[in-house]
């Protein structure tokens, strides 16, 4: 069961209106290494799991991930809402606009639709929580290249707390997976 | 919301962020005992702040977790993707 609360987790402050940065946004919307895979990825994963530290951490992790989509999904909205076409027409984002309007859609910068084949489960929590250790590495990746790639202000504001959560995710899922190696080496020699 | 609604938003999502951290924290580490009266605390902080939130702009949360008042207040502006 899951409740909504009428807020962002993080203020999203955008200074510009720039459709191709929103395009490029999309890829944390509906990329591989997004915050929807996040999301699915570990409240997916949850059900095998033999430990209740692991079980809760999925469950928050997930969830957190989803607030996360949704201040992607405003960034990106925001960049785009008050275009003109003529700030659309020959941008990264026509494509998109094209199909959705100015709506987001998950799928990644290149316009490629969100996959299910971009997350995985093993029913083996070292294989599953490795999988999540390297994705939350390869989201704060993928935030220092939108960084880069971004010169708005308040943008970034909100992309560098979305990094440092990553990292902070990494730590969690890391201290899991210790959790789990010492239950499993346990189970196996008493 | 715009001017004071934005402040009374952000001092809500530093608390609450505030509680959502320590509460990863405590799932891989729930004998902390000095997390866990921090814990308490904060949520004590955010029952305040969020009565007197929702006194000023309504509903926060759907499905009984927030009061209404006549009409029907949760489906009113703004939402999190309209806020400035
Ligand atoms: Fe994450």
């Amino acid at each position: 069961m899951w409740i909504y609360q009428k807020t962002l987790q993080y203020p999203v402050k955008v200074d510009t209106i720039n459709p191709q940065l929103a395009q490029m946004m999309l890829e944390q919307f509906g990329g591989p290494d997004g915050e929807l895979s996040a999301g699915i990825r570990y409240l997916t994963q949850r059900y095998y799991m033999p430990l209740n530290e692991a079980k809760a951490v999925l469950t928050d992790i997930g969830t957190e991930e989803l607030a996360h989509w949704e201040i992607i999904g405003t960034i990106a909205w925001k960049l785009v809402k008050n275009a003109p076409m003529e700030k659309i027409r020959g941008t990264a984002f026509e494509g998109h606009f094209a199909n959705c309007g100015r709506n987001p859609f998950p799928h990644n910068a290149a316009g490629v639709p969100w996959t299910a084949g971009y997350i995985a489960v093993k029913s083996d929590p070292v294989a599953d929580l490795h999988e999540d250790m390297a994705a939350e590495e390869k989201a704060r990746a993928t935030y220092e290249h939108l960084i880069q790639l971004s010169e708005d202000r308040g943008v970034n504001d909100t992309l560098s707390f979305l990094r440092e959560r990553e990292i902070v995710h990494f730590q969690r899922f890391g201290e899991t997976l210790d959790k789990v190696q010492e239950y499993m080496s346990r189970k196996k020699y008493y | 919301m715009n001017g004071q609604g934005d402040n009374d938003v952000e001092r809500l999502q530093a608390i609450q962020f505030s509680i959502l951290d320590l509460n990863l924290y405590l799932d891989t580490h729930p004998a902390d005992k000095k997390a866990m009266m921090d814990f308490d605390a904060l949520m004590k902080q955010f029952e305040m702040e969020k009565r007197n939130f929702e006194s000023k702009y309504g509903p926060l949360a759907n499905y009984g977790y927030s009061p209404s008042q006549y009409p029907w207040q949760w489906i009113n502006a703004p939402w999190p993707w309209e806020m400035r």
